[in-house]
């Protein structure tokens, strides 16, 4: 599960950095999300890679990693989809301004000399 | 301290975050009432942060630390807020830059956007937040915080200048608060913890296995702060951000590259201090080249830059590799005078900001239509100098037609004069302190790096004097002839207390460097941040409570 998982973050972020160096604003953007997904996983899979554990104590099992998976982990994850996708969106709106502003999708608003 | 006082640490972040709900409520209009709160919540931040200082710099140095537990959670595992000398001595910075940019804004910039007040406010609670916190996630979540108002302020305004540069600004953010949260994933799973005392108390312990995981994770968090800090080569976005961005809020930026500069001396001081076993000092070299380079980069960019704007940011930058370069070098000496350079920069970055754009108004009013009354060469009237009360304030008085003070070129010229004088260094003024505080204590260091900032801020100083007296020329003696351009005193107020506040320090500057002499010696003594930290205890339900 391991293998799988890093695989993925790995494709994900890489893909996301790719976008990222892209010179059009709606790539970007893709990008910056694909690299938050990277991430997200990332912190998720810091708390020890587990199947069928809870987070969450239950009585007479003794409360440690190895019957229980880290609760923090996923808190964690949890707070920084809410920022990464409310900061996303606040992208969204200013890649739309600038398009109606400059009337292209170039991130300085101009295209390049050739 | 005492009770009273330790409940006084959370007010620095509730009362923006209560101040920005109740704006919320009051919907788009009733700017009179925003305002007023607006004025009465920052002024009261000041305050508050003010009593902190106080009440910190009372203590002996070892005993110097207010801890608040928030949610009366046992220490490592709940958040916690901490006051240090340190971090007291930036929440009066952020206050002081705050209530300036605030009265600055006043005149006319409040117009300009709807919710100008409410992202104010969340900016400061994410300032108030960030330097407060003890715990690395939450200092994510300020950061956040912060982020995302500045982006609103950055925008304020509009316009296509604004809106490209605050795309190339949100999406460098973005990215960097994404390596953020790897360091401090990485960090999480090395140590198991996020409280920043535990992390430093556990970090001697890690096994040598995982030990290059652990700097990695530290590595890609340095990146983050740094890259927020302004260090060469991750501060190309800085200049046309700062520039572009409304005065206020420019001045209100001035406090956020010291937000990175804050976080780095703090984690670095407590993570990786002399005697942290194999990870002493790890990436001290680091830091002090690449705050040499961006002190160079800074310094040389002053003397490029055309535009008044444009020099301020990178005057910015020059002051962000000089803290960087001094906080590498782990002398408690050298210490104490880049806090007192923080201290006066700061002030006169954001007083620098503030009169930009009225240096910009000068030149407008070269250009602009004469003025009908401009018939004679008669010097402006000094008969009506005292505005009545409440003027400044009017919703409805259009922007740009304000009372014209006279001699307010006059004033226009010796601000930027003082202002000039600080930034760059030179004497009487409270960056010349601040640079011989720093040089006199790289003299006992003898290594190649500090005679190498020696120079650098010698000749920092003088690029910064030339650039900027190049600037003054051209403003304030090349036109003949020019009508007095048209200020409020809600505009030059806040100036000039910048000013008299960096005055202040010089002024005051035996009691200023001894109190950042003993912020630097408790940073270089971890222990006492550890010990108080993890000392903390929730206070104990009283047993009539309900449960």
């Amino acid at each position: 599960m391991e293998v799988v998982i890093s695989i993925a973050i790995g494709v994900m972020a890489s893909a996301g950095v790719w976008l990222v160096l892209r010179p059009r604003t709606f790539q970007v953007l893709i990008g910056l999300t694909l690299l938050s997904y990277a991430v997200n996983l990332f912190i998720f899979s810091v708390g020890s890679l587990a199947i069928g554990r809870e987070p969450i104590v239950r009585v007479g099992v003794a409360a440690d990693l190895v019957n229980y998976s880290d609760p923090l982990p996923q808190s964690l994850v949890l707070t920084a989809i809410v920022i990464g996708f409310a900061t996303t969106a606040l992208f969204l709106v200013v890649l739309l301004a600038l398009r109606g502003l400059s009337g292209g999708d170039h991130v300085d608003g101009q295209e390049e000399r050739p | 301290m005492t009770a009273a006082m330790n409940h006084l640490l959370v007010a620095p972040v509730l009362l923006p975050l209560a101040t920005a709900a109740l704006m919320l409520l009051l919907g788009e209009g009733r700017r009179h009432l925003k305002a007023v709160a607006n004025v009465l919540s920052t002024a009261l931040g000041l305050a508050i942060a003010v009593s902190l200082l106080v009440g910190v710099a009372q203590r002996e140095a070892p005993a110097a630390f207010g801890v608040y537990l928030p949610g009366n959670w046992p220490v490592p595992f709940g958040i916690v807020l901490v006051a240090d000398r340190l971090s007291a001595l930036m929440a009066v910075l952020t206050g002081c830059v705050g209530l300036a940019s605030l009265l600055y804004a006043l005149a006319r910039w409040q117009h300009a956007g709807v919710y100008f007040h409410v992202l104010f406010q969340l900016q400061l609670m994410g300032l108030y937040g960030a330097f407060l916190t003890a715990d690395l996630f939450n200092l994510f979540v300020f950061f956040e915080v912060l982020l995302a108002a500045s982006y609103g302020l950055l925008l304020h305004g509009g316009g296509g200048e604004r809106v490209r540069a605050g795309l190339h600004y949100i999406a460098i953010n973005l990215v960097a608060s994404l390596l953020f949260l790897i360091g401090v994933a990485v960090l999480y799973g090395v140590t198991g913890t996020l409280n920043m005392a535990d992390i430093a108390q556990k970090l001697p312990a890690v096994p040598a296995s995982d030990r290059g995981l652990l700097h990695a994770g530290a590595a890609i968090l340095a990146i983050a702060f740094l890259a927020k800090a302004g260090l060469w080569p991750l501060n190309f976005w800085l200049p046309p951000a700062y520039a572009a961005a409304s005065a206020p809020a420019a001045a209100v930026f001035a406090i956020l590259t010291k937000v990175g500069v804050y976080a780095v001396l703090r984690l670095w001081t407590l993570c990786f201090p002399a005697g942290a076993g194999a990870s002493a000092g790890f990436g001290g070299d680091v830091l002090v080249w690449g705050g040499l380079t961006t002190l160079a980069f800074g310094s040389i960019g002053m003397l490029a830059s055309q535009q008044l704007a444009r020099l301020a940011g990178y005057s910015v930058i020059a002051s962000s590799g000089t803290l960087i370069a001094a906080i590498g070098f782990d002398a408690p000496a050298l210490g104490g005078g880049a806090l007192f350079y923080l201290a006066s920069s700061t002030l006169a970055g954001c007083a620098l900001f503030l009169l930009v754009e009225l240096l910009e108004r000068v030149r407008q009013v070269e250009v602009g239509p004469p003025q009908l009354d401009d018939g004679n060469d008669a010097l402006p009237a000094f008969l009506d100098a005292e505005p009545p009360a409440g003027t400044n304030l009017d919703d409805n008085e259009e922007a740009l037609i304000g009372r014209a003070i006279p001699a307010a070129l006059a004033f226009l010229g010796v601000a930027f004069t003082v202002c000039a004088l600080v930034t760059a260094g030179l004497p009487p003024l409270s960056g010349f302190v601040a640079k011989l505080a720093m040089l006199s204590a790289l003299l006992e260091q003898r290594t190649p790096a500090a005679w190498t900032l020696f120079g650098l801020l010698i000749v920092s100083g003088l690029f910064g004097t030339i650039a900027l007296m190049r600037v003054g020329m051209r403003h304030f003696w090349t036109a003949q002839d020019r009508p007095a351009p048209r200020l409020r005193v809600i505009e030059t107020l806040p100036i000039a207390g910048l000013l008299a506040a960096s005055m202040a320090l010089v002024l005051q500057a035996d009691a200023g460097l001894a109190y950042s002499r003993a912020a630097a010696d408790s940073l270089h003594a971890p222990r006492l941040y550890i010990d108080a930290v993890m000392g903390a205890r929730p206070v104990a339900r009283s047993s009539g409570a309900a449960p």
